[in-house]
């Protein structure tokens, strides 16, 4: 029952996001500019080269960065699960740039990152060799959307881990388990479904991934995500059908994404009891 | 089996002194009872022994060896917590097996002994059930269960039942006096529960803001208790102040203004010494006596039927008010004459003085 419960909040995000507008745009693509009802539309697209591949350029950057996202803040909530010195001042800090917005920490990364920003002023003038390029290409949009989905992810799990009885965890102690096995065989069986709900909705945003891949990117080339593609057909060539077709496929890519996390989630919990009492306090 | 722990903890939290000094040997087969109220520092002492958290100063040692170094992981204790604590991902069986799968046991034994620990405890044949659909007796059944089933060489037991109804918790006292007994264990068992501690152990030890104010054998703390803080604790419900007037052996006079009783002391008392009588409900009978020393009168304020008995409270001439335990009932607002015998009267030292 509870993993019927904790799947709610993604099917209701994925009703009110994907359903209701995939469903027009799915009957919208099947229209193409030329006339009548056609996969016409679609086949165009992977036909294309340059417009296929933004499926590819899209995961490289929306996978390993969901990876990276998720990994890294499972790290930093599981290490203050007891809270920490300073706590709030750190969490405050870490949340900001969800207040920011995209566009205002794209603009700090080109501030800081930047071809003349501080870092490389200061590599430069600390007579360190010309510093790799951090912006408008591929490090850019890693470097940013890192930025923005981390905050969101972490606060999710430090709730989470931080809603686990810490009797578990010392009766585990007692019993035998070092550190790691506390992690290995009591805690991350029950942080898993919240992990499995945070990569799942960082997923979601990295793979629509589009003002950052324009403003830290390489929206021409290294960086022109599916988001982009689609942009271009709505308005630059005002080809609304195919700019539904191609955020079809984009949609099909985000479900696929899920299914693949949902899949090994259920994968790892070995039962359906495995939820119960996560978070139970 | 373990031949002696002992230890000496203090622990702060910031400026709080939450444990001061708590030194205690607990002898192998023993079963010691940390008797507190709530915020006395008992989970506190019981986490620093289990190497939970780090003490501010002091030492632990097993048999002689310092462990106060040592990872809870490896000083072989057991732990029962008051919320069961049972991972929730887990099978009863795959509980009660935690810590010989991280022993490294061998499969076939561990099963034989999951079977042999669950049939102790009474829950054979709930081995493939969750936590979760088991109720509050039987999931600490199984905490119970999980902690001996690696033979510690200490069990520690954290109010264990105080999550569990009166009936439940009156079998489960039995219960774990029959596996401390059976089994040969070392146990330190922690409560703000009299009933509990005087039942279950062979040493009380009453703690009050993280010192120990007294210890001793059950029959000790309950008939000589030597503070007015352990009296209350042990069922005493009237406290007179008096002050001494005279002494003979380990009997004196006290008197105050409506009142004269004569009683035991524990602790000794001189004439002119500010003392505090008790005395328990259940103690005070009635008499046709005349009044004079331990003999008093009253009119009849409030009953309460408690089923067995009558709980009545008295208001006595000159004042004071005395609460007594009668096998009979009285109408309220009669006259009582009620006497106060002697032997069962406690005179202590007033308050602030051996605190
Ligand atoms: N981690 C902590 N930080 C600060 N104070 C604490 C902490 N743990 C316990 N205390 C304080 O120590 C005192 C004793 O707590 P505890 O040992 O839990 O008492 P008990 O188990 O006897 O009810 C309480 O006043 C509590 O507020
Ligand atoms: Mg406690």
């Amino acid at each position: 029952m509870r993993v019927v419960a904790l799947l709610v909040p993604s099917v209701a995000y994925l009703l009110a996001m994907f359903v209701f507008p995939f469903a027009y745009g799915v009957l919208l693509s099947l229209r193409p500019k030329g006339g009548g009802v056609s996969l016409a539309n679609y086949v165009a697209f992977f036909l294309d080269p340059w417009q296929a591949r933004t499926i590819w350029v899209t995961a490289s950057i929306a996978v390993p960065n969901t990876l990276l996202t998720v990994l890294l803040a499972l790290i930093v909530a599981y290490a203050m699960r007891r809270g920490i010195w300073l706590e709030r001042t750190i969490t405050t800090a870490l949340v900001l740039p969800i207040a920011l917005g995209t566009v205002l920490v794209a603009e700090g990364i080109n501030g800081f990152y930047g071809p003349k920003g501080w870092l490389t002023q200061v590599l430069l003038a600390l007579g360190l060799a010309e510093p790799t390029r951090l912006t408008h290409n591929y490090t850019g949009v890693m470097l940013a959307l890192f930025l923005q989905h981390f905050p969101f992810c972490f606060l999710m799990l430090l709730g989470y881990i931080s809603g686990i009885d810490p009797a578990l965890e010392a009766s585990a102690r007692v019993l035998g388990a070092g550190p790691w096995a506390v992690f290995r065989r009591v805690m991350w069986p029950l942080i898993a479904p919240g992990v499995a709900i945070a990569g799942a909705l960082v997923f979601v945003m990295n793979f629509g991934v589009f003002p950052s891949a324009v403003l830290v990117g390489q929206p021409a080339g290294a960086t022109r995500t599916i988001a982009i593609a689609a942009y271009q057909e709505a308005f630059e060539h005002y080809d609304m059908p195919m700019a539904s077709a191609i955020a079809v496929v984009m949609g099909v890519c985000q479900l696929a994404g899920l299914a693949v996390i949902l899949f090994l989630r259920r994968r790892m919990a070995g039962t359906g009891v495995a939820t119960m009492g996560a978070g139970k306090r | 089996m373990i031949t002696s722990l002992a230890f000496r903890l203090t622990k702060r939290f910031g400026a709080k002194v939450v444990l001061d000094d708590l030194t205690l040997e607990v002898r192998g087969r023993e079963f010691v009872t940390v008797l507190g109220p709530s915020g006395c520092g008992k989970s506190t002492a019981l986490n620093l022994l289990a190497g939970l958290i780090p003490p501010t100063r002091g030492e632990i040692r097993l048999d002689g060896v310092r462990i106060d170094g040592l990872p809870p992981e490896r000083r072989g204790f057991g732990m029962v917590f008051q919320n069961y604590a049972l991972f929730p991902h887990l099978t009863v069986g795959a509980n009660v097996a935690f810590g010989l799968v991280l022993r490294s046991r061998g499969k076939a034994e561990i099963a034989e002994r999951v079977r042999r620990m669950l049939e102790l405890v009474r829950l054979t044949g709930f081995a493939d059930r969750y936590p979760g659909q088991l109720s509050g007796g039987q999931q600490q059944r199984v905490a119970i269960a999980r902690a001996l089933a690696v033979e510690p060489r200490v069990l520690l037991l954290d109010e264990p039942l105080s999550n569990l109804d009166t009936k439940l918790r009156l079998e489960m006292r039995g219960e774990i006096k029959r596996l401390h007994a059976d089994l040969g264990l070392t146990s330190i068992y922690v409560t703000h529960d009299q009933a509990e501690a005087l039942s279950l152990s062979d040493r009380v030890v009453v703690l009050c803001d993280g010192r120990v104010i007294q210890a001793g054998t059950p029959a000790e703390i309950h008939d000589r208790p030597q503070t007015v803080f352990v009296a209350d604790f042990m069922g005493y419900r009237n406290f007179f102040p008096l002050t001494v007037a005279s002494e003979e052996g380990d009997t004196v006079l006290a008197r105050g203004e409506a009142l004269a009783l004569r009683g035991r002391t524990v602790v000794p008392l001189r004439p002119g010494d500010a003392a505090v009588a008790a005395v328990r409900p259940e103690d005070v009978e009635t008499t046709t006596e005349p009044p004079g020393p331990n003999v008093v009168r009253g009119t009849v304020r409030l009953t309460e039927y408690l089923g067995r008995e009558h709980g009545v409270e008295v208001a006595l001439e000159g004042g004071p008010t005395l609460t007594v335990s009668l096998a009979h009932p009285v109408a309220v607002g009669s006259a009582l004459a009620l006497r106060l015998p002697p032997e069962r009267v406690v005179i202590l030292p007033a308050e602030g003085d051996a605190r």
